[in-house]
């Protein structure tokens, strides 16, 4: 414990602590303790086993919707509807999950679901992620007073909630997946301006773009291929990180009837139409909950490996 | 100080000032007409001309902007299609039931959420610790929506021991408060604890020790109050934002008869008027938080200030 790089003053005055306090480490601690250091000790963090079984289920089902599917997610059988999951007492291996309340088969409803939730989330990082990557480039690139100018409007974003956003957005323009992206691709820019700012000044300090400006590249050039390419790997950890937040939020929107409409096979969706069953068919409302959790949660445990790994300083939140 | 406060001040009187010019355009430039949403389906021509007239929106786009903004300034945002009654009034009604239930999930969240995030950092790797880096996954990862939904599942319609609907004892509370706090536990719980973790390595804390401060004492009054700036940042600005956000959500499921609900059946409703009340008025209360959390950290710390 002592051995921790940095903090030895610390780690002293705390083991001595726990000396004197007469508390036992218990045994299972001091095991992931040394796990943990042996970790360390590789320079490296252990892989987000986890994370990436989730998101190997996720992607497996986005790439091969159309092959592991076993029936139509759109098409109902009128005469096989609320069919509960397999181990219950009415379900057969015909419907593994079941069926909902037009006969549609809901395991083939979700694994088509994630190609819906890839879409949007993705969509609206590449819209805000874009938009927000741009202006702080030029925020911080150009500084003066086009800096200031961008960060108050940002500031002044920021404390603007987005689903009142897509309240208006929405009962203006009506509600669908384009309205969801459109409002994330308003709302979100702001957290990636800052960060790209923050970075783009220091850069802005070092050699090579002094070199390059000497050169006589135009700043168009500098900003976007001197200085951009150092800052993707900043934006790709926030993408990973912020993709499963973006993930909830749309699914919520969809719920609450702002975002995808039906028929399609939305995961929020999912959950909004069998709430109205819920009394007796279960499994309508567990099983997409449960595939954005699992979705989720692949999403969150890589992000914050990707983190630690790509950019050690920057503690968790 | 003053001057500090000032500023802030006019951010924010310009902050709602752009929401209102943002909240006008949108819904007048949008490609649904008002007057035909107001409409029955059997009016005439002459019926949407006297409409049209009445709401002055035969007049200049200019003209009818400033007529908004003298009466937005008089706390007049017309009338509710649903109800006949002025919207803002309408909102305000419903406001009680929104803010008892987000002061209970507000409440218990930061309780648990600090408590949690401090002991963890002062004793990392232990069950807390370990049990707040769980939770605190959960709840990042964990749809609020889906939570409300399980719960009703299992507590209200499987084991039937919780009221799933409504408001009126303090049963009815509990499903609600917890959907609602899942989220912030969460970013409190990890926020604290790292900013907590970085206090107690600090210069400052081990020298509180080295005199001799009791631990209690280094932990709350040495380390807890540098920690707590990002804190606060969470707690209030942040939160309030999310908690009016989600409340929406949150009272939709449980049926709480506050603005969240409102605006959702103004919304399916077509009743603009009251959404658009709900925009203003949201804004307002997490624009005015944000002020005081400014003022907050100038009161802590004071370097803030002569920035």
């Amino acid at each position: 414990m002592s051995l921790e790089a940095g903090n030895d003053c610390r780690s002293d005055i705390r083991s001595k602590r726990l000396y004197n306090s007469g508390k036992k480490l218990s045994f299972s601690s001091i095991i992931s303790k040394k796990k943990r250091k042996d970790a360390k000790r590789r320079g490296g963090v252990r892989l987000p086993y986890i994370g990436l079984f989730c998101l190997g289920l996720f992607f497996t089902a986005v790439i091969f919707a159309n092959v592991i599917a076993p029936y139509d997610p759109y098409e109902g059988d009128l005469f096989s509807t609320t069919i509960p999951p397999v181990w219950e007492e009415d379900g057969s291996w015909e419907h593994i999950l079941g069926t909902d309340m037009l006969g549609r088969d809901v395991l083939s409803r979700i694994i088509h679901g994630s190609r819906m939730s890839l879409m949007i989330s993705v969509g609206c990082i590449l819209f805000y992620g874009s938009l927000g990557v741009v202006l702080g480039l030029i925020s911080g690139f150009r500084g003066g007073r086009t800096d200031m100018i961008i960060m108050r409007v940002a500031d002044l974003w920021l404390s603007l909630p987005g689903i009142i956003v897509l309240f208006m957005l929405a009962s203006v323009y009506g509600p669908s997946a384009t309205t969801i992206i459109i409002t994330f691709g308003i709302m979100g820019w702001p957290g990636y301006a800052r960060i790209v700012r923050g970075e783009c000044l220091s850069l802005k300090q070092r050699d090579f773009v002094r070199l390059a400006r000497v050169a006589g590249c135009s700043k168009l050039r500098i900003m976007f291929s001197h200085i951009l390419p150092n800052v993707v790997n900043t934006i790709i950890i926030m993408a990973t990180i912020d993709i499963g937040g973006i993930i909830v939020l749309t699914a919520t929107m969809s719920f609450l009837g702002l975002g995808t409409q039906p028929p399609s096979c939305d995961w929020g969706l999912m959950l909004a139409e069998g709430r109205q069953y819920i009394t007796y068919a279960w499994w309508l409302v567990t099983f997409p909950g449960l595939a954005i959790v699992i979705t989720v949660l692949g999403f969150n445990l890589t992000g914050d490996w990707l983190r630690e790994v790509m950019d050690p300083k920057q503690k968790l939140r | 100080m003053q001057g500090y406060i000032l500023k802030r001040v006019l951010i924010a009187v310009f902050t709602i000032f752009a929401v209102l010019t943002v909240v006008f355009f949108v819904f007048r430039l949008g490609p649904a007409d008002p007057v035909s949403v107001m409409l029955p389906p059997n009016a005439t021509p002459q019926d949407a001309e006297n409409l049209t007239k009445k709401f002055g929106l035969d007049q200049p786009l200019g003209i009818q902007y400033v007529n908004y903004l003298k009466n937005a300034s008089q706390g007049d945002f017309g009338a509710s299609f649903r109800f006949g009654e002025p919207a803002l009034r309408v909102v305000f009604e419903r406001f009680p039931a929104t803010l008892k239930l987000g002061m209970v999930a507000f409440t218990v969240s930061v309780i648990i959420g600090l408590a949690i995030g401090i002991y963890s950092a002062v004793k990392p790797d232990s069950i807390v610790d370990r049990f707040g880096r769980v939770t605190a996954l959960a709840g990042m990862s964990l749809p609020s929506f889906w939570v409300g939904v399980m719960l009703i599942l299992f507590f209200g319609v499987t084991m039937r021991w919780l009221p799933i609907a409504g408001r009126g004892t303090l049963l009815h509370y509990v499903m609600p408060a917890f959907c609602l706090s899942l989220y912030p536990i969460a970013l409190i719980t990890r926020l604290s604890r790292s900013s907590m973790l970085d206090a107690l390595k600090s210069d400052y804390v081990v020298m509180a020790r080295i005199k001799g401060v009791p631990e209690f004492y280094v932990i709350l009054l040495h380390a807890f109050k540098n920690a707590s700036i990002p804190v606060i940042t969470v707690i209030f600005g942040v939160l309030s934002g999310l908690m009016l956000g989600s409340t929406v959500v949150v009272e939709y499921i449980f049926s709480w008869p506050g603005i969240g609900r409102l605006v959702m059946e103004s919304y399916f409703a077509r009743d603009y008027p009251v959404v658009q009340v709900f925009v203003i008025f949201v804004t307002f209360v997490v624009v005015t938080l944000n002020l005081i959390v400014d003022i907050i950290y100038a009161y802590i710390d004071p370097r803030i200030r002569y920035q």
